[in-house]
């Protein structure tokens, strides 16, 4: 009896041990083993941009239901001109590609011919040299269709580079590059560092120096990737440094892509130059190297329709990756819609004048809005976002302190913007601000926000954003804003001395100085051999 | 020996043997006494050390390319066109590209396209598809405007039940679009981003349909779907989320020609072919399943899958419910996954019943269903190849998650969901289109396998699919690859009837041809009997 009574509960341990380990090697047998691509942390979506969509989805801004959620001001979204496209769609009802009458839709329905329906094609190369002022030409053949530039990015990638080759881009660049280009290619990105002393400007040193910093790390440079308006910058690149860019490619033997997804959001046309006019203009020199991207997305505000496009002058690469954009076709049903849409000129001029129009007014008056609360923004004149410079916020001027600003803007002023340093930008501090993915009413929410943050005791801010002010005042010289003056005030009062010799330290020890410390100190000095604070 | 020459001779292993003539063009091109010597010394001991007579040739014509690209690029380019696109490679694509000698040289040419894109150029991707399908569309037949065109039986599409489906959109061609709780229509929940694996209402839809045209033997799981831009770049996706660069698939053979191309092109995976013949009426066993991965371990290859299509393309048999239970005991066994391309699921006709792997996976809990993933799609059950819409449906969270990720390379757009979402959820038009769909498909193929059945054909007993698997063999003039080739060619350019022969689906037996019936109507049958007669009798 004793002995059974001390056996049972060892017996029952013992087989409940088997058990378990039985269970722990079936287990381990039936983990069925995934790819290193679906098991690897190599889809590069850690960075602090895709943080700050997830910590918008969890409590985003409703005026009405939700005053104090998140702004989202991560996402380049046009909505600007959603009433000119619904009004379209309203007077065109057989736009929409099945109330034109049975014939059509039955071809429409079973179109299968991957090269994309040619009155689709036609429409998007008018559209694209329409945005370009008619300066370039596009021949509908050369155009190969893909479902988003997304993928237009990736196949281009596919096919110039292989595992373990590399693409130059100009940092900052867009932070989905990582991902996008990267993932499944298995190709590297080397990035070109641009900085705010010539306002973040590519240049053929700044190229060389990427070029030679890739061959030194034992990769074969393929092709540099230009996003010209550039996103994050909103900026477009000129005619010189578009040569500059194509000379160097030639040079080096490699392909160049030109991502022109902003081009017809370009608040003034004349200020954009496309490469594809470059490329006409050099007699088609060269022209096999370049490739041309394009979307819908960012122009039309389709990004839900997913149509981006491949133009390639090189013969190879257009029937290359017309073949491979089987894994990413549009449907034909969206196709139909959008050649109507497009074939209509008279929509088309009012569209993109309108747009182009709204675009520029939400970008000024962000800008202005910023600049009121002692922000300062890179000059832009394309896109749907602005560059902001928050550099005097920062603490340390690091990417940690980059991005502790950054956390502490997302969860106490509730705007998710992104970081610099997801671009991949050399200087600490600098931010993309998207201003066209809302309405008006919650762009102001956003400014007023982030003015009250500016004037808030935030420990950040409390010394470093003062200077900022006073710059402000002393740039003016309207002395009309007594907060500014008040700041101003306190400022020479009290920490001039202080804060002058930090920022002399801080501008010598960087090496470069930033435009406006360097435009902050000589007004400080100015102010200061005056020896008193202006009066109102 | 020259101290200089020994110093570069490359050590005898793949990769010298490989990169070795690579590493001097220059040098070769110009061909310089001294340099020349500095070159050859070297590649001497590359093929003393290895298979003398390979690289004896290799090396020269490797010279003789360095030398020809060395002149190109020594030439004026030919001035670049804006004007002369290849648009006729884009319908022939791989057949001038294959041979050229420029794409081979090109590898080193200016503006040189990366090592997988040569491949991609180079697949010949069915060279035969695509001769056929461009003489189609060039000369299509037409009873009336056209009689002595072209008949197309080379392409997988229903037109069987198009009238159904137009005829909804003629009546419901604006609901989709136009909220009326919203008073009008609103584009932002169609021009904004959506999520990129498609919108919940759709997933909710198709799963519901996926459910009726199994006959609701089982019930489909929405969160367990992942909608991709058609079943072509399901296949992709998936291939990235279960093997790696130059890891294999197992696919029973004939197989859908396509295959190849999704899983290699761009995730680098290989097809391995496991042979079924017409003995076993072109079913796939474990045995053969067992020898071919066998065979693909020795020589390295790494299988990751089991991918087959059931109803089968090309042959249109359904797998047995046993077979099925098979499958998964093999998988579990090597511990690899099943991937079942279900596409035809909804066209069947015969009286045999289709299962499932979801439902297998239902009726056995014993099993791990981490490794079963299902390809559906709309373009065939649906007929609107057009509208792209494709889906993974997959029991393994993980391949969930990252393959959610991956449909950002090629998702729907929304559109398009908008409108399958109205026509998905109309379940009264659905119920009736699946019933008529199947006993039009049911008449047709009886009618058609009656035709070649008077002309001596025999085909295989199919269940599903769109097509026939017809033995041709008796037609022709040598048992070999070569016959069958030629006639095709014979069917095309004498009878005009473009049908796809056994080779390009790598079937194993020459002489099988799939012959596509949907795209017919009943007064077309006797035409195309009519000329295959004429051919067969003037021999």
């Amino acid at each position: 009896m004793m002995l059974t009574g001390l056996i049972a509960p060892f017996h029952f341990s013992f087989t409940w041990f088997v058990a378990c380990f039985l269970k722990l090697t079936t287990m381990a047998k039936s983990c069925v083993p995934l790819s290193e691509l679906a098991t690897s942390n190599t889809h590069g979506e850690d960075s602090p941009y895709f943080a700050g969509w997830k910590a918008y989805d969890e409590e985003p801004y409703d005026a009405a239901e939700n005053p104090s959620g998140v702004i989202q001001m991560g996402l380049a979204e046009n909505q600007v001109s959603f009433d000119l496209l619904e009004e379209y769609l309203e007077q065109h009802p057989e736009a929409t590609g099945w109330g034109c009458g049975i014939s059509g839709f039955r071809e429409n329905a079973l179109f299968q011919d991957y090269r994309g329906l040619r009155a689709f094609r036609q429409a998007m190369a008018t559209f694209m040299e329409k945005i370009r002022g008619e300066r370039a030409k596009f021949d509908p053949e050369r155009i190969v269709l893909t479902a988003g530039a997304t993928a237009a990015n990736e196949l281009l990638t596919f096919i110039l580079a292989d595992p373990g080759d590399c693409l130059l881009i100009p940092a900052p660049y867009y932070p989905g590059f990582d991902r996008d280009l990267r993932w499944r290619t298995g190709a590297n990105i080397i990035p070109v560092h641009c900085n705010s002393s010539n306002g973040f400007q590519i240049t053929t040193q700044n190229l060389e120096a990427a070029f030679a910093e890739a061959v030194a790390m034992g990769f074969r440079v393929r092709g540099v990737l230009i996003t010209n308006p550039s996103n994050p910058l909103g900026t477009t690149i000129s005619r010189p440094v578009l040569e500059e860019i194509l000379v160097f490619a030639a040079r080096n033997d490699i392909h160049l892509i030109s991502d022109e997804i902003y081009s017809g959001s370009v608040f003034s046309p004349d200020e954009f130059v496309s490469m594809a006019e470059i490329v006409e203009e050099r007699g088609y020199k060269d022209c096999e190297r370049v490739h041309v991207v394009y979307s819908l997305s960012k122009d039309l505000g389709l990004p839900g329709f997913r149509v981006g496009a491949i133009y390639s002058y090189n013969d190879r690469v257009v029937t290359t990756a017309r073949k491979m954009s089987s894994f990413t076709l549009v449907s034909s049903q969206t196709q139909k819609m959008l050649a109507s849409m497009l074939s209509d000129r008279v929509f088309v001029e009012n569209y993109l004048e309108t747009n182009r129009k709204r675009l520029k007014e939400r970008h000024d008056y962000i800008v202005e809005g910023l600049k009121d609360a002692g922000i300062e923004c890179l000059r832009g004149n394309a896109g749907l976002f602005c560059w902001m410079n928050l550099a005097p916020l920062l603490k340390e001027t690091t990417r940690e302190g980059e991005l502790e600003l950054w956390k502490l803007i997302l969860q106490e002023v509730k705007l998710n913007i992104s970081p610099g340093s997801s671009c991949h930008c050399s200087e600490a501090g600098w931010f993309r601000v998207c201003f066209a993915n809302m309405s008006q009413r919650t762009l102001e929410v956003a400014l007023r926000r982030m003015r009250n943050f500016m004037d808030g005791p935030t420990p950040i801010r409390r010394i470093t954003s003062l200077p900022f002010k006073a710059e402000m005042a002393l740039k003016q010289k309207a002395y009309s804003d007594l907060e500014s003056q008040a700041h101003l005030q306190i400022y020479l009062k009290n920490k001039h001395e202080d804060a002058l010799s930090l920022l002399q330290e801080e501008a010598r020890i960087k090496d470069e100085t930033i435009a406006h410390q360097q435009t902050l100190i000589n007004l400080m000095k100015a102010e200061l051999a005056k020896t008193r604070p202006p009066s109102g | 020996m020259n101290p200089e020459a020994e110093a570069k001779a490359p050590p005898a292993d793949e990769e010298a043997t490989s990169a070795g003539p690579l590493a001097f063009p220059p040098v070769s091109a110009r061909g310089g006494g001294a340099a020349a010597m500095r070159l050859i010394v070297p590649l001497q001991g590359i093929v003393q050390g290895r298979g003398g007579l390979v690289l004896g040739s290799l090396i020269p014509c490797a010279l003789f390319y360095f030398l020809q690209i060395y002149l190109k690029r020594n030439r004026s380019s030919p001035s670049p066109s804006s004007s002369s696109p290849p648009a006729d490679e884009a319908e022939l694509p791989g057949i001038v590209r294959t041979l050229s000698r420029a794409s081979l040289g090109s590898a080193r040419s200016p503006a040189a396209v990366s090592s997988r894109a040569v491949s991609v150029a180079k697949s010949s991707d069915s060279a035969a598809y695509f001769v056929g399908y461009k003489k189609c569309s060039e000369d299509p037949y037409h009873p009336l405007d056209n009689p002595d065109g072209v008949i197309q039986l080379g392409l997988a599409e229903n037109h069987l039940s198009f009238d159904l489906i137009e005829g909804w959109f003629a009546t419901n061609s604006k609901n989709s679009w136009f909220d009326e709780r919203q008073g009008g229509l609103n584009i932002n929940g169609l021009a904004t981003y959506q999520p990129s694996d498609g919108l919940m209402e759709l997933k909710m839809a198709i799963a519901g349909f996926m459910g009726q045209v199994v006959q609701g033997s089982v019930s489909f799981n929405p969160s367990r779907i992942i909608l991709t831009a058609g079943a072509t770049s399901a296949i992709e996706i998936l291939s990235f989320c279960l093997g790696d660069h130059g890891n294999g698939f197992l696919v029973p053979s004939p197989y859908y020609p396509g295959y190849d191309r999704n899983t290699k092109w761009t995730a680098g995976i290989e097809v391995i072919p496991v042979p079924c013949r017409s003995t076993d009426n072109f079913s796939f066993s474990i045995a053969a399943l067992e020898r071919a991965y066998d065979q693909a371990k020795k020589r390295g290859v790494k299988v990751r899958a089991v991918l087959f299509s059931n109803p089968s393309n090309p042959v249109g048999n359904l797998l047995q419910r046993k077979l099925l239970h098979d499958l998964l005991d093999f998988a579990t066994e090597k511990n690899i996954h099943v991937i079942a391309d279900e596409v035809f699921a909804g066209s069947t006709y015969g009286n045999e019943e289709f299962v499932s792997m979801a439902e297998i996976l239902n009726s056995d809990d014993e099993f791990d269903r981490s490794r079963v993933h299902i390809i559906y799609s709309l373009s065939k059950d649906l007929s609107v190849p057009g509208f792209r819409t494709g889906l993974i449906y997959s029991f393994n969270d993980q391949v969930l998650s990252v393959a959610s990720k991956l449909t950002r390379f090629s998702s729907i757009s929304a559109p398009t969901q908008r409108l399958l979402i109205s026509m998905l959820t109309d379940s009264d038009f659905i119920t009736r289109y699946i019933k008529v769909n199947r006993s039009r498909l049911r008449a047709m193929h009886a009618l058609f396998v009656d035709g070649l059945k008077q002309l001596g054909i025999k085909c295989v007993k199919s269940g599903g699919g769109f097509y026939c698997w017809a033995d041709m063999s008796q037609f022709m003039k040598s048992y070999s690859e070569k016959g069958e080739f030629e006639l095709w060619k014979e069917l095309l350019d004498l009878a005009k009837i473009n049908a796809t022969p056994g080779t390009a689906c790598h079937c194993i037996e020459p002489g099988w041809f799939r012959f596509c019936f949907t795209t017919l109507t009943e007064k077309d049958v006797p035409v195309i009997m009519e000329r295959f007669k004429r051919i067969f009798d003037s021999r």
